[in-house]
């Protein structure tokens, strides 16, 4: 596995590795100059727009297209009827997830709608005013349906099943016994008990989802300009669904307006626009707008958790129990599944700790509201924040200071590797060496001294904690041994330009997150030139080697590391060929920004573009039998663990205005164990990110739904985002654990943020609320809901 | 008159004259009609600030305003405030202090702060959040966004001395 | 999101208002900061059939003393009464509404004029207006007439305008060296539109306050004016107002309308919260 050695690349004084450089392709989105899919025009390309189903559950009885096509300007009004010969539906399932089921998809409705939203009708015409002007032409009669949408009386008898054909509404079921739980429980000195409200929220990227297909009959091609995170991916599911040849179909990502695990899922519409471009023979592009983007972009937490947990006397937690049901809308979602957010919360809650007794049952329902699944932190935020507000109430039932409790309670450090009662087997951890420069960063002793000085004046502040894990470098066992050809590993091809500088195309993918920048760090440490002589690509199925793409916060612990190992290998064959011209053993040979020098005293010898120049373009002069390859591709993917587990402590100062319910929230502290740090900026501004989006969670973000399945604040005014002016400011440190399965050593960080700030918003509220006696676990956390804990309403 | 009516402007200082069809909004005839593809559309219904260009030296939603009613208005966007460099140093704090990732607010957000330095030439971080606070960022946090302004506004302090 | 298609015309004078609303009646929509009206039409809410522009018009701008009121233009927009002295000085109630509403670029666009005739009972400047009694100059092609504060808002979006009419301006009473303001509101983020709000004004003759109007926002259909309860404040020295009693006989009066996130019983609080804000801040001036 691991060939960490004394000259490992990393530790050589001239690494990129671990330095705060800014990233290169920053300067282009600051000129307003990037290329989002939407700012792509393609000859002959035409729009699309959708009638969409205002029913949450309904039979289509008739669709009358006529004035729509009579419309100027529109070109084609199909309906599933025409589409049927051009596309195959899916299924959402895995088969490592034991039992789950799912309907059949379409591009559009086929027969019946199941959510509001659902694509029923498809109007191509020559620019997206026109079509939605057809979209209101077109006559759909609709019977009304029983709508589901209360997940927890999905499975009741009876209620109306969704897909009759599946016999029940249940998707998905998990449970865990695992120790003695009852014992544990009968036992214990203290046990709380507490349920949860986790709010259905979306990822509201700025940039709308986006593609253009565009298919050429006469080479029989399919280029697709997508925003999506995972090009391989779409390229297959396009090729297998619309029936083309997979070696015919490029996918191409160029700028992505943000992601966060909305673009990787099919979605009807994108798959019909698949469609139409192969029945037309031209591109045909769709942006969706953003109220349609409420309504189909999946969603995701949807759960209600009831949980407990025991503690011994001296405050270590000795057992879990819970139960979790969750609504995922008709379908689950294809192809990664929607088991998957609450496999997350079976797998992860209460990880940090050493308890070996974990009971658990948790279901995901089929409802007729939006599909929900993967989003940004998958599952962690749930499982956090159920296991951190039993720690803070078991500490309170103690007597005992909330971070004491985690202390007596993590897993040991000498207890790694360490396998937890949920089966997942964590390499190593920092959870008190995280805690403890936590309460050093944040002045915790100074923090709680004002608190109780702020008190005797009226002003409620509370302090909340959140020690997490995050599921990190997945390996096959994520979604491979599931059946879905989504890749765990990934590659990296690099190659030495006749200038001196390096090519780079990695698998991995671009969303802002600054993955260009961290293997151009790793690529010219690797070969020994400089960062701004490398150029990276990536984001183009016909010229980056098979890869992943960006999910599960793989991009640096996967990427980067094939990145490594194919700058190492290029590194050798560069000194294998400057060996042979220099008439000297390569071993006495290094390269150091950009320029062959003696490995001992590091006299320079040769610079990398001489050697570039002989090699490309003077091989007569080369000495006979060498053949230089300066070009090397690696891949790699993790096997020695199923994940590498990120860990991280975050801890929240939140005011609460007990006469307005408002809570503002005052600092945020995060200490972060991503192992290696290849880039200290972006670490902490992925964090930052991070952070924001789970205090969205906390505060503000909720897809309001009536009891007939609409969406009612399905707009940017009614769904209420973190914006500026209310966001605290966010301390980043950390500590650094490099997981040992890679020489590179580096763990994922992109989704700890969003795992552990909605927790910790949660405590700090319920700390600043215990002189009254109430504590809140229903997110998001209004002034309504505040207020009426305070009894003031 | 659903059909174009003709509208001359002055965009990032050079002159147009276009036909447009009134419907059509300043964000769109931005994007489609000039290519100046800078100008980003997040939700078009004034909520966002990616649209975010200058109308007359002011801030506008350019989802919010029809190309119609720019006759003979002049409008800014981030291309023209970046050719003539009066974003420079703002875009420069940007990339040094990593306060964009996918970008895609970034036109706006910058569009937003220089029309706050103009105003307020060393406002608190306090301020900057308030006149930031229509202009929506999901990936940075708005941290590095404030911190970049701040750093703008007292380069900008010093240099004056 | 892309509006439905519609006719465009830039006016340059009244008549030419009156001209196209008299011709479209209902069909046809003025046009002002468009930042009520425009999101209403790319999210095709609304579909007007005619645009009249009336941004350039010369009658509808302007802030001027006309009498004893402070006449300000339908087309002033809010960045323009921020910055403006004469209202600060004799309609200071309207400046101090003016930051919580929205943000910087939709404040360099809405007018006031807009947000009146927009009647969303959540805005902050119709309570502003009703608390200080102001009189709309209203116009038509037949004529003037005014219309007093108190009978131009009708309902959620409804006002007294008939669709052949424009708004001209707004007259407001001076502020007289008595008079007192509160302007508050509770809302959950920076510039979005309250889940409660009080604008209120009294006058402090002879050490007791006098003619004192409470208006609340976003508590139901339209500004909710509480005559009932300011009556209480008549005659009361400002320094020792009962609040408990005054917020007591408030919500025997009222039962506020909930809206996606704020139930009634939550604004029937925040109304008291406010009460009391602006009973202490009327102490507060005077001491
Ligand atoms: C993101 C966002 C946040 C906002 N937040 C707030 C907030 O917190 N508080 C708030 O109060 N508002 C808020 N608004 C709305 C904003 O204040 C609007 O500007 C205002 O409501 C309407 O003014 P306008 O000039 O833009 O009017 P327009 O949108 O042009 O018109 C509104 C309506 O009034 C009619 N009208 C306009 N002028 C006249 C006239 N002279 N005579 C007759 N009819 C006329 C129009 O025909 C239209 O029906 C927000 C808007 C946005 C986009
Ligand atoms: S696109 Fe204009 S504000 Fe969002
Ligand atoms: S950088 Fe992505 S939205 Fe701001």
């Amino acid at each position: 596995m691991s060939d960490r050695s004394a000259v490992s690349v990393l530790d050589t004084p001239n690494s990129y590795i671990g330095r705060s450089v800014s990233r290169p392709n920053a300067k282009r989105l600051a000129q307003g100059r990037a290329t989002y899919v939407d700012d792509i025009m393609l000859p002959r390309m035409v729009h699309l727009a959708f009638c969409r189903s205002p029913y949450a559950h309904a039979e289509i009885l008739s669709i009358d297209g006529t004035a729509a096509l009579a419309l100027p300007g529109v070109l084609r009004v199909v309906t599933m009827a025409d589409l049927q010969d051009y596309c195959t539906p899916w299924v959402g399932v895995l088969d490592h997830l034991k039992g789950i089921k799912s309907a059949p998809q379409w591009p559009l409705a086929n027969g019946k709608v199941f959510f509001q939203g659902e694509p029923v009708v498809a109007i191509v015409a020559s620019n997206r005013a026109i079509a939605e002007d057809a979209a209101d032409l077109i006559e759909v009669d609709y019977k009304e349906l029983p709508p589901v949408t209360d997940a927890e009386t999905a499975l009741d008898p009876d209620t109306p099943v969704i897909h009759p054909e599946l016999g029940d509404n249940l998707c998905f079921e998990r449970s865990i016994d695992s120790g003695d739980v009852d014992a544990a429980f009968a036992s214990a000195a203290v046990v709380v008990e507490e349920s949860f409200h986790f709010n259905r929220h979306t990822a509201v990227t700025l940039e709308p989802r986006s593609i253009i297909c565009d298919y050429n009959p006469a080479d029989e091609n399919l280029t697709l300009h997508m925003s999506v995170q995972c090009p391989h991916m779409s390229k297959h599911l396009y090729a297998k669904h619309l029936g083309l040849d997979e070696n015919k179909v490029r996918v191409i990502c160029k700028d992505i307006g943000g992601s966060f695990g909305l673009k990787i899922h099919t979605y009807s519409d994108e798959m019909a626009a698949g469609a139409l471009t192969v029945m037309l023979g031209r591109p045909v592009k769709f942006i969706a707008d953003r109220l349609e983007s409420f309504v189909t972009d999946i969603h995701a937490r949807d759960h209600r958790v009831t949980a407990k947990m025991a503690f011994a006397q001296d405050g270590e937690v000795t057992a879990v129990e819970m139960d979790d049901i969750t609504g995922i809308g008709p379908y689950s979602v294809y192809p990664r599944s929607s088991g998957i957010e609450m496999n997350q919360v079976v797998n992860l809650t209460a990880g940090p700790y050493k308890h070996l007794n974990y009971r658990v049952r948790a279901r995901a329902v089929f409802q007729n509201k939006g599909v929900m699944c993967q989003y940004r932190g998958v599952g962690h935020p749930i499982a956090v924040a159920v296991g951190e507000a039993l720690v803070d109430k078991g500490a309170a039932a103690l007597g005992m200071d909330p971070a004491e409790v985690r202390r007596r309670s993590f897993i040991p450090d000498d207890a790694y590797p360490y396998t937890s009662p949920s089966g997942a087997i964590y390499e190593r951890q920092s959870h008190r060496q995280s805690l403890d420069k936590l309460v050093t960063i944040m002045d915790y002793e100074g923090l709680r001294r004002e608190q109780r000085a702020l008190r005797e004046r009226g002003v409620y502040r509370g302090i909340g904690f959140a020690s997490l894990i995050e599921v990190t470098n997945p390996s096959p066992a994520f979604y491979g041994v599931g059946g879905a050809r989504i890749a765990s590993q990934d590659g990296c091809t690099i190659r030495l330009d006749p200038t001196g500088g390096i090519t780079c195309a990695t698998g991995v993918t671009e969303q802002g997150q600054g993955t260009e920048t961290i293997i151009a760090q790793i690529a010219a440490s690797a070969v020994g030139v400089a960062p701004g002589q490398v150029r990276v690509i990536t984001g183009d199925t016909d010229v980056v080697p098979y890869g992943g793409g960006t999910w599960a916060s793989r991009g640096a612990g996967i990427g980067g590391e094939a990145a490594l190992q194919a700058g190492k290998e290029l590194r050798r064959n560069i000194l294998e060929v400057a060996g042979a011209i220099l008439q000297t053993a390569p071993e006495n040979l290094d390269v150091r920004d950009g320029m062959i020098v003696d490995a001992k005293g590091f006299n320079e010898r040769m610079p990398l573009a001489e050697l570039g120049r002989l090699v490309y373009f003077r091989g007569d002069t080369l000495p006979d039998g060498l053949q230089p390859e300066l070009v090397a591709t690696k891949h790699y993917v993790s096997r020695s663990y199923p994940f590498a587990f990120t860990n991280a402590a975050h801890a929240c100062l939140a005011e609460v205005d007990v006469e307005t319910g408002l809570v503002s929230l005052l600092k945020y502290w995060v200490v972060e164990d991503c192992g290696t740090v290849i880039n200290p900026l972006l670490v902490a501004e992925q964090t930052r990110g991070g952070v924001v989006q789970g205090i969205g969670a906390a505060l503000y973000e909720e897809c309001l739904y009536s009891p007939e399945g609409q969406m009612i604040n399905g707009s940017m005014a009614d769904y209420l985002v973190p914006m500026a002016a209310e966001m605290p400011e966010i301390y980043v440190d950390h500590v650094t654990t490099p997981t040992e399965t890679s020489e590179l050593g580096a763990k994922g960080v992109g989704e700890a943020g969003t795992a552990g700030a909605p927790g910790a918003v949660m405590n700090a509220i319920n700390d600043a609320l215990e002189p009254f006696d109430t504590r809140l676990s229903h997110m998001p956390f209004t002034p309504d809901k505040i207020l009426r804990a305070l009894g003031k309403t | 008159m659903t059909a174009p009516i003709i509208v001359t402007l002055t965009v990032n200082g050079e002159p147009v004259n276009r036909a447009v069809e009134p419907r059509l909004t300043l964000a769109d005839f931005l994007r489609d009609e000039l290519g100046l593809k800078g100008t980003h559309v997040g939700c078009e219904h004034g909520v966002c600030g990616a649209c975010t260009v200058h109308l007359n030296g002011a801030t506008v939603r350019g989802c919010l305003t029809f190309a119609v009613q720019c006759e003979g208005a002049e409008v800014e966007t981030v291309e023209g405030g970046t050719d003539s460099g009066r974003l420079k140093d703002l875009q420069d704090e940007f990339v040094a202090r990593n306060a964009l990732q996918c970008g895609y607010c970034t036109p706006g957000m910058l569009l937003s702060a220089a029309e706050l330095l103009e105003q307020n030439p060393a406002p608190s971080r306090d301020e900057i959040r308030e006149h930031l606070s229509g202009n929506y960022c999901r990936c940075t946090g708005y941290q590095a966004i404030v911190d970049a302004i701040e750093t703008t506004a007292r380069k900008r302090v010093e240099l004056e001395r | 999101m892309k509006p439905h298609a519609f006719d465009y015309v830039r006016a340059t004078s009244l008549q030419d208002i009156f001209g196209v609303l008299d011709k479209h009646g209902d069909d046809a929509k003025i046009l002002a900061g468009g930042q009520s009206l425009v999101p209403a039409m790319n999210m095709r809410l609304a579909a007007p059939r005619v645009i009249v522009d009336v941004n350039a018009i010369e009658a509808l701008h302007g802030i001027a003393v006309v009498g004893d009121m402070l006449r300000i233009g339908a087309m002033t927009r809010y960045v323009e009464i921020a910055a403006s002295d004469l209202v600060a000085r004799h309609a200071p109630l309207i400046v101090r509404a003016v930051p919580f509403i929205a943000h910087a670029a939709i404040r360099n666009r809405g007018t006031f004029g807009g947000s009146l005739c927009n009647a969303d009972p959540a805005s902050e400047l119709p309570a502003c207006v009703l608390a200080e009694r102001a009189v709309f100059n209203i116009s038509s092609s037949t004529g003037e007439r005014s219309v007093a504060a108190n009978d131009f808002f009708l309902g959620t979006y409804t006002t007294a305008l008939e669709p052949t009419e424009v708004l001209l301006s707004v007259d407001v009473p001076l502020s007289g060296p008595d008079s007192r303001y509160f302007f508050d509101e509770v809302a959950r983020r920076q510039g979005d539109y309250a889940m409660a709000g009080l604008a209120a004004r009294a006058e402090v003759r002879g050490g007791v306050l006098v003619d004192a109007r409470l208006v609340f926002f976003a508590v139901s259909d339209m500004p909710l004016m509480v005559s009932a309860t300011a009556a209480l404040l008549e005659g009361q020295a400002p320094g020792s107002v009962d609040a408990e009693a005054i917020c007591e006989a408030l919500i025997q009066n009222v039962t506020p309308q909930q809206d996606l996130t704020t139930s009634s019983v939550t604004k029937e609080h925040l109304m008291k919260v406010l009460t009391r804000r602006a009973i202490a801040a009327f102490a507060r001036e005077e001491a």
